[in-house]
């Protein structure tokens, strides 16, 4: 059935639509994006800290532990970011319907955005840290902090405003993830978009799901390089170019 | 205060083998102000780092205040270095942080109250005048302001013990000697012991109560100054005062006599010159305050072979003065 925005329930159908498709996509890319945060922080953490010199190179006194521990983080970080993502959703579907119960639906569609997720924010995660001077975690060293001092007041804070660009880069790969999770799962924007935009061929419906997804990623950037610039704290731009040249220019115009 | 007894250290990268520490030993008195120094390469920096383990030597043993570091646990060697406050050439302070909170850094690594913490960063920063950029972040100080904040978190937590690593070396001069005097007034107040690395011989000139010379990751000498001032051949009191190169000039002596303390104002040269007839020139002089007494060096050709002026050169030696014939 074709839709005709000349009918008068056109407009109150298609703003029907998009409230609920937001609000799911917004729902799915909330709850992965927190639980990207918080498997994916202590996993980059864990990336730099084992690496050779690193603050967690022997873990338990063993040097090979940390090695190893490292190199499988580092294979399965790789793993996750390298196989595309329509590929790893059905390749999940298994450990979806054992966690959430089912594989269709927002809540689904969760598990495989958080698991392309929290690799690609695992990664951000350690560039940030690897950017802190190690002269800091020294001082520290030199007042006598332990490790979880120097991680929880030193390179955590430190990196805090490149963390935050990542993020703002990882959250805008979750909308785009989720538009597509939302063609095969159901639910969101994603699924308003096919549905209506290309089985039924609404054009406006089309315009409008592109639009709103513009914004949200508009908001959460300008959010982001916000915050970032608040924690930064170098009142001298060319400064803080200088600091973290690399990591700024891809963070912000890879988002 | 900090004893380094047979410290030896090796880096290996690769396949290139460095020895950065060989056989160093050190002794810091109580209370003293102790210089290393060294070029850049001979192994200085790796010193200082070993004295609060940032760097664990291979061989030999550390002690500071009684706690011998080299023997700790891992969290007792924690609680050993909250008595040893270090400061950096880069001052590494956080970026994240104003003034007062990386001043409050190492209280609340101790586990101070914020309170407590809060009065004694205040505290700290009306000592090395900063008080008035307690709420500024890093970024908007100058490089000394940075440093005094340096300073600053390394005595909050009341150490014995403080530890300089080039701390003057990415600053201006007069920037350096106000940092210096800081640390000298923080020496003679507080009663802390210094113990700092420089390349620069002006650091060791201006504060140092003793000073060691550091080579290819040897000490090679050491001592109080006073003391190396009036040894003959110490290449420190060279560097001290320095004079260049020993001019060739047949058919005179050329000797450098080193004064310090009483005979420093005594008309040494006029009355050489009345006494014995001499026609003495002098082809250089370096003259420096050193531990609040005037030291210096100056190079002088008597006319004659160094037998011919046998007995004027014994004079001066008898005045207490340190004579070396540098060339005939």
């Amino acid at each position: 059935m074709l839709l005709d925005p000349s009918l008068p329930q056109f407009w109150s159908d298609l703003f029907q639509v998009l409230l609920i498709g937001t609000g799911q996509t917004l729902y799915m890319v909330g709850v992965s994006l927190l639980i990207t945060v918080i498997v994916g922080l202590p996993l980059g953490i864990v990336l730099v800290g084992t690496e050779p010199g690193g603050l967690f190179e022997s873990p338990f006194g063993s040097r090979r532990l940390g090695r190893v521990v490292n190199r499988v983080l580092d294979f399965i970080v790789n793993l996750g970011r390298s196989v595309p993502f329509i590929i790893l959703m059905v390749a999940l579907i298994p450990f979806t319907r054992l966690v959430v119960g089912t594989f269709i639906g927002p809540t689904a569609a969760i598990v495989p955005l958080a698991v392309v997720a929290i690799p690609f924010f695992a990664r951000m995660v350690e560039i940030a840290i690897k950017e802190v001077d190690t002269g800091l975690i020294e001082a520290a060293e030199s007042l006598g902090a332990t490790r979880w001092q120097i991680v929880s007041k030193v390179l955590v804070p430190e990196a805090l405003s490149p963390m935050i660009l990542g993020l703002s880069t990882t959250v805008t790969s979750i909308i785009n993830f989720s538009a597509m999770v939302g063609t095969v799962a159901g639910g969101g924007l994603g699924d308003v978009a096919v549905r209506y935009g290309y089985q039924r061929y609404s054009t406006i419906h089309m315009v409008a799901v592109i639009f709103v997804i513009f914004v949200i990623v508009m908001v959460l950037q300008g959010l982001a390089t916000m915050l970032a610039k608040r924690f930064a704290h170098r009142s001298r731009p060319n400064r803080a170019e200088k600091t973290v040249p690399a990591l700024r220019a891809s963070a912000v115009t890879g988002a | 205060m900090i004893s380094v007894q047979h410290v030896s250290k090796t880096f290996r990268a690769g396949g290139t083998v460095t020895a950065a520490l060989q056989d160093v030993s050190l002794e810091v008195a109580e209370g003293e102000i102790f210089g290393v120094i060294g070029q850049s390469g001979a192994g200085k920096s790796t010193l200082i780092r070993a004295v609060n383990l940032l760097e664990r030597p291979d061989s030999g043993t550390v002690t500071v205040d009684g706690d011998e570091l080299t023997a700790l646990s891992p969290a007792d060697l924690r609680r050993a270095r909250r008595k040893i406050g270090m400061v950096f050439q880069h001052f590494n302070l956080l970026q994240g942080r104003t003034v007062r909170g990386n001043v409050e850094l190492g209280l609340e690594i101790i586990g101070v109250d914020g309170d407590a913490r809060r009065r004694r960063a205040l505290e700290i920063l009306d000592l090395v005048g900063l008080a008035d950029k307690a709420g500024a972040y890093p970024a908007e100080l100058s490089g000394g302001q940075k440093q005094r904040v340096g300073i600053a978190r390394a005595l909050a937590g009341s150490p014995k013990v403080l530890l300089s690593d080039e701390a003057t070396s990415a600053l201006d001069p007069e920037t350096t000697r106000s940092i210096l005097d800081l640390v000298k007034t923080i020496n003679t107040d507080l009663g802390l012991t210094v113990l700092l690395i420089t390349h620069e011989m002006d650091v060791v000139k201006r504060i140092c109560d003793s000073a060691a010379l550091i080579e290819g990751g040897r000490i090679v000498e050491q001592g109080r100054i006073v003391s190396l001032i009036s040894t003959a051949g110490s290449r420190l009191a060279h560097e001290l005062f320095p004079l260049g190169a020993v001019p060739a000039l047949p058919g005179d002596t050329v000797i450098d006599i080193t004064f310090s303390g009483g005979s420093a104002d005594r008309p040494v040269i006029a009355q050489l010159a009345r006494t014995y007839g001499l026609d003495v020139s002098i082809l250089g002089a370096a003259i420096e305050t050193i531990g609040g007494n005037q030291a210096g060096r100056t190079r002088l050709a008597l006319p004659g072979s160094a037998a011919g002026n046998a007995a004027p050169i014994s004079d001066l030696r008898n005045q207490g003065m340190l004579v070396e014939i540098v060339g005939e």
